[in-house]
């Protein structure tokens, strides 16, 4: 369903992965590894169409992608309910009855964005993801400040949920979800400091 | 994109929205300007539409950086970016929603500033219907300039120093528009050269401001 051939990944003028190649089955997720500032974020970024390729072909069915990034996006002046169904009036489609408590959040309905702990904000953010219907989902660190039983509701949902209905994830993070999935280790893609050429534009 | 709208216009009306901050700016301005020029009548009612119309660039201008700055800050410009709105259609929208929150109000309350200034009689139907033609304008450009200097430290002020300067054919007509309806000269030239202005401004702008996001979000 997602296949990645000899990307090249650029940020800031410079390339930092190139010849990243990978297949992304439907059902299926992959975990990126890597340390930090090797380019998980930019992949995934590129990966998303925020940012454009230097080289390589990235397929995945039009209009399926969707990005979550380290920041949520969420209104501190909305509640949680209307964060999501702005988001679901977006996309065009319904909230899922039982989304709320899919992620813990069925307490908290009513309550303002800003006044949510990090944890709480970021399942509000990943329970964005179920609300939106995409296919195929670019997770850049969905883990960060979640506790125990939060990471295994987001893994559960995951796997349950979004992979068995023919969905598609490609997750950057440190920890072990507790998943049955391959993971790609970016560090052999690394363009060495110096090689590639700098950038031919001199003010950016 | 009606429920970006929608989300826009309720963050503005919500604690920390900043509504009604331009409107307040608006009113202190206009009413600080007898104080400084002296109560003649002759005086103020000639200056009257000149400092309405600058007044109302400036209040317009009070809230361009919040345009995008927020929605920049919290993550969700790349997750409306990667949405199934086009970048195009929320520049619109996110200029809509300024224009609402900021541009009608000020076009509301203008004829009771007027009278203020004491602005001839004739005029206040074309005060009114030059911000009606005008702000939408100022919206659309200064959406742009958000757009332009979002992610910047301290953009506002360089926002200023870049939307100011485009704001100028709109006042000149503007305040022209006015001041022909306050001498009995026939403004409809002034009037369609602004609205010239801002139907351009909106064919055109929508296009730039996504294009100046999606390089600004790389």
């Amino acid at each position: 369903m997602l296949k990645v051939t000899n990307l090249t990944c650029v940020r800031g003028g410079l390339p930092v992965l190139s010849g990243v190649s990978f297949a992304v089955a439907a059902g299926h997720a992959l975990i990126l590894r890597g340390p930090n500032g090797i380019g998980k974020t930019t992949l995934l970024r590129t990966l998303a169409g925020l940012q454009p390729a230097e080289a390589g072909q990235i397929d995945y069915p039009e209009d399926e992608g969707a990005y979550a990034s380290h920041a949520d996006g969420i209104k501190a002046a909305l509640t949680v309910t209307e964060n999501l169904t702005f988001w679901a009036d977006v996309y065009g489609k319904p909230v899922p009855d039982d989304i709320l408590q899919r992620f813990d959040l069925a307490d908290l309905a009513g309550r303002m964005g800003g006044t949510l702990s990090a944890g709480q904000k970021r399942r509000l953010g990943l329970a964005r993801l179920g609300v939106i219907g995409r296919k195929v989902l670019f997770l850049d660190e969905p883990t960060v400040s979640l506790d125990g039983f939060s990471v295994k509701l987001f893994a559960d949902w995951l796997q349950n949920t979004h992979l068995a209905s023919g969905g598609v994830a490609v997750i950057a993070t440190h920890i072990d979800l507790g998943m049955d999935a391959p993971e790609l280790d970016l560090t052999p893609f690394k363009v060495a400091a110096g090689q590639g050429g700098g950038t031919d534009e001199a003010f950016l | 994109m009606i429920a970006l709208l929608l989300r826009d216009l309720r963050l503005a009306v919500r604690a920390g929205g900043g509504f009604g901050l331009g409107l307040a700016f608006f009113l202190i301005v206009v009413v600080l300007v007898p104080f400084g020029v002296g109560p003649e009548t002759a005086v103020l009612s000639r200056i009257a539409p000149g400092i309405l119309w600058v007044a109302s660039l400036l209040a317009a201008l009070l809230s361009l950086d919040r345009i995008f700055a927020l929605d920049f800050e919290d993550g969700a410009l790349a997750l409306i970016a990667t949405s199934p709105l086009p970048l195009e259609g929320a520049a619109l929208v996110k200029a809509l929603a300024h224009w609402i929150t900021t541009g009608l109000p000020l076009t509301l309350v203008a004829p009771a500033l007027g009278f203020l200034l004491s602005l001839a009689p004739e005029a206040y139907a074309y005060l009114l219907l030059s911000l009606l033609i005008g702000t939408p304008a100022l919206s659309m450009i200064g959406t742009f300039g958000a757009a332009l200097t979002v992610g910047l430290r301290r953009g506002g002020l360089l926002l200023s120093l870049l939307v100011l300067p485009l704001y100028v054919p709109t006042l000149i007509f503007g305040a022209e528009a006015v001041r022909r309806g306050a001498d009995g000269l026939d403004p409809t030239g002034a009037l369609m050269l602004m609205g010239g202005i801002t139907a351009g401004c909106f064919a055109v702008l929508p296009f730039a401001t996504a294009a100046v996001l999606r390089i600004n979000l790389r």
